[in-house]
């Protein structure tokens, strides 16, 4: 019979957006789960991809509209410069806690043994050629293959 | 609370870690790392060390500061301790578990 006590042994995360806030709480997750000496992995699918696109990258944003916690009228942020002027001022406030860049912070979680998946779907979508991406990304692979990297007794996965 | 480690008692927390750095000594240190199933090495000891100076010096420590440290990268890091680098050198070390997320 099975010894499992039902502790966490291996977060699978999809991380489908591109937005600074949801890509730092994904790479954070994983980040976090290596720390505790839970496996990590990342699949990046739809605009997720561009977190680990090599031009695009370092060019993510907040979301400043349908945002109802950066408690400014939708309207306003939609105002020309309002993202960036907000983007501007959560990367300083990341850097006072000492939160890595996106480089960087890729950089940690492949030197911590995080597995980073590209969607082969979306790819094709967006045409992105893996030398494109990242350089650490593992492989670009299929939902079904995703899935297979989950059949570990205490997998848990988690779609950002 | 109390524990007995390496024939001594100590003061630990929940999590078994000590609460009182005075009470440390390599042969606690030994006996948390076999309790932890780390085989310690020169290597590790060098990294424990690090993290004993860098703790009497109130640097929080984060997995980011360890990758720039010029002392151990963040991959043999890893190779080091598995099962959670910062958790368990730390509790190695005799210092308290490091309170940040990164």
């Amino acid at each position: 019979m099975s010894e499992y006590n039902g502790e966490i042994k291996k977060m699978l995360i999809i991380l489908s957006k591109a937005t600074l806030e949801n890509v730092y709480a994904a790479f954070v997750l994983a980040n976090g789960a290596r720390m505790e000496g839970i496996e990590a992995e990342i699949f990046f699918t739809f605009f997720g991809l561009e977190a680990i696109h090599k031009k695009k990258l370092e060019h993510l944003h907040v979301a400043t509209v349908g945002n109802p916690a950066m408690h400014m009228p939708t309207m306003l942020g939609g105002l020309p410069g309002m993202e960036a002027l907000a983007t501007t001022m959560m990367k300083k406030e990341m850097e006072k806690i000492d939160m890595p860049d996106i480089h960087e912070f890729l950089d940690i979680m492949v030197a911590s043994g995080v597995k980073l998946w590209a969607c082969r779907l979306a790819m094709d979508m967006f045409h992105y050629k893996k030398e494109d991406m990242y350089d650490g990304l593992s492989e670009v692979i299929t939902v079904g293959d995703f899935y297979k990297q989950g059949s570990v007794l205490g997998t848990h996965m988690l779609f950002i | 609370m109390e524990k007995e480690i390496a024939g001594k008692k100590i003061n630990v927390n929940e999590e078994g870690y000590l609460i009182d750095f005075n009470q440390w000594d390599q042969s606690i240190g030994e006996a948390i790392a076999k309790e932890n199933n780390v085989d310690m090495t020169p290597r590790h000891w060098e990294v424990v060390k690090y993290l004993q100076g860098e703790h009497k010096n109130n640097v929080p420590l984060s997995i980011r500061k360890i990758g720039k440290s010029n002392v151990i990268d963040i991959k043999e890091f890893y190779a080091l301790f598995p099962q959670g680098p910062l958790k368990i050198s730390t509790k190695i070390a005799g210092i308290p578990k490091p309170a940040s997320c990164l």
